[in-house]
């Protein structure tokens, strides 16, 4: 099949799918708030801290979806992303320590808000933008980027347990008490971050979305497919591939700015490896190449495990690595494709 | 030092050294004071059992008896005369109460006339044992038996009585033991004794000790011509004494300083030996764990997350080896490694037969599922066994350390991991060149359909390969075991640097591995010193991602068509 009917049909299955989503989220977030507010003693009320877990789930969805972007249009398998969230995570941790007591040197400068929003998409899209111009411009791909990604991470997690870093060491940061003036313990508080959550999640959506339908996103596509053709007609392949990677880098660190407050702590153990390749499973479980396959899977996985760990934990590392080995031999395309599949079959049918 | 450590050190045979060491730093004030307050006596004796043949005699048990008696006292001088009255007599036993009483376990019954010297202090009931005819007197504690006390000057001051009285014993250790003692001890009284002891003396290793004492003691009077015994000597209290000299306006004390950087240059030279032997030790576990990566990942071009793991189940297997052979870790150990190796290989091929063949030429696939593997290799561990740690006993031959001198002494678990790694390597590089499945598995790797069309089951060689893989894993985890404790968590500490290894030294070479391997670990340990462990690991992964960048087809290419 060649690349253009491919990306004909889709496009097409896309237009539903895009709506879909977005209604979905849409009312989702709306049933929740409204759910909240109900009085406490009534059988839906939604406390605080069910909110806060699910705007956690948001911040992973967002998460999902910045992998998405690289893996499933572009092929590259990142297993070093939890690094950029966490550093997005620990820009923001640094500005919410800076309201209770002043820090010294250069991260005093982090208790300014829009110092502090600039750190979040900064840190983590600068550290991108280093290390995919180095690897990108040697043609390091597939595992072997995947590899090296992995021992980033590795090694930031082993640098920010350090003391010496000035991140609060292997504890990291927390006791944090409040963001923009508000208090964070306060509901109202958990449900506008939780609105903030799924606001960013819907914008990166809208944003992803766009950017896959674009002229940028066909160069991803065909880079993905071809990397060799692409380069022979004429593209910088290493330029498309940069762009994208740092610009997912970017929603990662938002995600992890998102995450700190409703989390209330932020440590080295979100560097660590076993974090950034839940993720991927995340993508994969739900589809790769889908945006709304990254957020299903990062719902249904995390809910999944949410349950599991309170219930069995012992279960839970299994049903993981079960997922792992489930999805990539009978799943390729993940549940999307599942649907995507049953849904072509329903129209042969018919 | 509490006496519970003391009674095992003796245990071991060479508690004398180390404890007149360790004082030394910690009451040097203490020494000088008692030294010089014991000098005559000890003078006396030093001469008296060199022109006396120390023979001994027993002595009547009323003697013996007046001899400890006068040791029964509050006041330490009148207890320090005793001491001393006790190394001059001829009794035979005195070597033996001094030690008791250094270790606080000679002591006199509370109600009577009989003296004990306790074997063991540790519990509540002490098995003690008459003092004169070192009979069995059943037991005693606190109450029954009060054990005399010594205090700082009392204690340097047996140990000087105890180191003079052992040069003159028959045994050579001991009087080596003794002679290592008397560096620095010796003094204007004691320097004819022992000069007339040296003459005496046949043993080249104990002459050698007593020639230092002396110089030592006649370059401290400011004989610059006995400098020349103490070149390139590393005993610490030498040093010491020569870095006082050199710093002080005494005439010799250029040539001194002399002497003395020559001194530090060799400690320099074998402290480097040293920093080499724990990054080669370091390496070679780098080098074991990555091997069978080297072989999966390198040659056969799978990605398999669950290396970690593997090298996981063979370390428990040597622990299941070891529960199943109390008391007898060398022969588990032994046991362990063909056992190890089948274990891991058996789960090998079972990965290889159930996932990783239907994910062929789908690297990133076979990645995640690995790692899916992975953690529920983990979790089955887990459950069955226990997330504690466990430990695995190493044998005797094993543990402690091979002192080539004062400074450089090598660990032997270290030093067996690096030998047992190097044995691993050459029969894997043997096994590649020579045997069949080698051959095969080259020509599989090299050209999957020629090799096929040549006859070569290309499928079983892939099953083989992994499950050779997979054993080495099972090794690394038997060798990994006597370095480190043994859990769930185990791999996942290695999959990362094994990994970087592998990519590092050049993906399909099996020496690309072992270079790689060990220049890292000696990387890591040459770092160390100076920017602390977790710093000097993160520099080298950073140093490897940004060498990675730079040559990604690692230190040694393939060559030719293969690559």
């Amino acid at each position: 099949m060649s690349l253009a009917t491919m990306f004909k049909r889709n496009s097409l299955l896309d237009e539903r799918s895009t709506w879909v989503t977005s209604v979905v989220l849409v009312v989702g977030m709306l049933a929740v708030v409204v759910l909240h507010a109900l009085p406490p003693d009534h059988a839906w009320h939604l406390n605080g801290s069910v909110v806060s877990l699910l705007g956690k789930y948001l911040t992973y969805m967002l998460l999902a979806l910045a992998v998405d972007l690289i893996w499933g249009y572009l092929g590259i398998l990142s297993l070093g992303h939890g690094a950029f969230f966490a550093l997005g995570g620990y820009a923001m941790g640094l500005y919410l320590t800076a309201q209770d007591a002043p820090l010294e040197g250069w991260q005093s400068a982090m208790a300014h808000f829009p110092v502090a929003a600039l750190g979040v998409v900064l840190a983590p899209g600068l550290l991108a933008l280093v290390f995919g111009w180095l690897a990108f411009r040697s043609r390091v791909t597939g595992v072997y980027f995947s590899i090296i990604t992995q021992a980033l991470t590795f090694a930031l997690m082993l640098a920010f347990n350090r003391n010496e870093m000035g991140m609060g060491g292997s504890t990291g940061l927390t006791r944090f008490d409040e963001l923009l003036g508000f208090s964070l313990s306060s509901e109202s508080m958990t449900v506008a971050l939780f609105v903030a959550s799924g606001v960013a999640v819907l914008l990166a959506f809208w944003g992803c979305k766009a950017l896959t339908r674009s002229r940028l996103g066909r160069v991803c596509m065909a880079t993905r497919d071809a990397e060799a053709r692409v380069r022979f007609i004429g593209y910088r392949v290493e330029h498309v591939k940069l762009a994208v990677f740092v610009l997912s880098a970017m929603i990662a660190g938002i995600a992890g700015a998102l995450y700190v407050p409703q989390v209330g702590i932020i440590n080295p153990s979100t560097f660590a490896p076993l974090f950034s390749i839940e993720v991927v499973v995340w993508v994969a479980l739900g589809g790769r190449a889908t945006l709304y396959g990254a957020l299903l899977g990062a719902l249904v996985v995390n809910y999944l495990k949410t349950v599991l760990t309170g219930v069995m934990p012992d279960a839970w590392l299994f049903l993981l690595g079960g997922l792992f080995v489930v999805v990539t031999m009978f799943l390729p395309q993940g549940v999307a494709g599942l649907m995507a599949h049953l849904r072509r079959r329903r129209e042969v049918a018919t | 030092m509490t006496p519970t450590h003391t009674t095992i050190s003796r245990l071991r045979g060479n508690s004398g050294l180390r404890r007149v060491t360790g004082l030394n730093l910690a009451f040097g004030l203490n020494i000088v004071s008692g030294l010089w307050r014991c000098l005559p006596v000890m003078a006396a004796l030093l001469a008296c059992f060199a022109l006396v043949s120390p023979a001994q005699a027993d002595v009547s048990p009323e003697r013996a008896r007046t001899l400890l008696q006068a040791l029964a006292t509050d006041d330490f001088d009148a207890k320090a005369d005793a001491a001393q009255a006790i190394a001059a007599s001829d009794a035979a036993q005195k070597t033996r109460w001094l030690d008791a009483l250094l270790d606080g376990r000679l002591g006199r019954e509370r109600r009577g006339e009989r003296f004990y010297i306790i074997t063991d202090d540790s519990g509540r009931e002490w098995p003690i044992i008459d003092a004169i005819t070192f009979e069995d007197a059943g037991t005693g504690s606190r109450r029954s038996v009060d054990a005399f006390r010594i205090n700082n000057d009392l204690r340097t001051q047996l140990q000087g009585l105890i180191a003079s009285l052992s040069l003159g014993a028959g045994d050579e250790a001991t009087r080596l033991d003794a002679a290592k003692r008397l560096i620095g001890e010796v003094d204007a009284q004691s320097v004819d004794a022992v000069a007339t002891q040296l003459d005496n003396e046949e043993s080249p290793a104990v002459r050698a000790e007593i020639e230092t004492a002396l110089a030592l003691y006649r370059v401290e009077q400011g004989q610059g011509e006995a400098l020349a015994t103490l070149q390139g000597n590393l005993d610490t209290r030498v040093r010491n004494s020569l870095t006082t000299i050199a710093n002080s306006d005494a005439p010799i004390a250029a040539d001194a300083e002399r002497v003395l950087a020559g001194i530090e240059n060799k400690r320099a030279w074998y402290e480097r030996g040293q920093t080499l032997f724990f990054g080669l030790s370091a390496g070679s576990v780098l080098v074991l764990a990555a091997i069978g990566l080297a072989i999966t990942f390198g040659v056969m071009g799978v990605i398999n997350m669950a290396h970690g793991e593997l090298i996981m189940l063979g370390a428990y297997t040597t622990w299941m080896i070891q529960q199943l052979l109390p008391g007898q870790p060398g022969l588990a150990l032994l046991l362990a490694i063909p056992g190890g190796f089948l274990v891991a290989g058996a789960f090998g091929i079972l990965i290889e037969r159930s996932v990783i063949r239907f994910l062929k030429g789908r690297p990133l696939e076979t990645l995640l599922a690995t790692f899916g593997i992975s953690l529920i290799l983990q979790q089955l561990v887990r459950t069955v066994f226990s997330p504690l740690n466990r430990r695995v006993n190493s044998p005797d031959w094993l543990q402690g350390a091979w002192h080539l001198n004062e400074a450089l002494s090598l660990t032997l678990n270290r030093l067996g991991v690096l030998i047992f790694c190097l044995v691993v390597f050459a029969a894997l590089w043997a096994l590649m060149r020579y045997t069949r499945l080698g051959l095969e598995v080259r020509a599989v790797t090299q050209n999957r359909a020629m090799a096929r069309s040549m006859g070569v089951r290309a499928a079983r060689v892939d099953m083989l390969t992994f499950g050779l893989g997979a054993g080495v894993a099972g090794l690394a985890g038997v060798a990994l075991s006597q370095i480190t404790n043994v859990g769930p968590n185990l791999g996942q500490s290695y999959i990362v640097d094994s990994f970087l290894v592998v990519v590092f030294g050049g993906v399909g070479n099996l020496w690309g591995t072992l270079v790689a391997g060990m220049s890292l670990g000696v990387i890591n340990q040459v770092l160390q010193p100076w920017v602390g462990a977790v710093l000097a690991k993160v520099i080298v992964l950073i140093g490897v991602i940004l060498f990675i960048q730079k040559r990604p087809q690692g230190l040694f290419a393939p060559k030719g068509r293969t690559s």
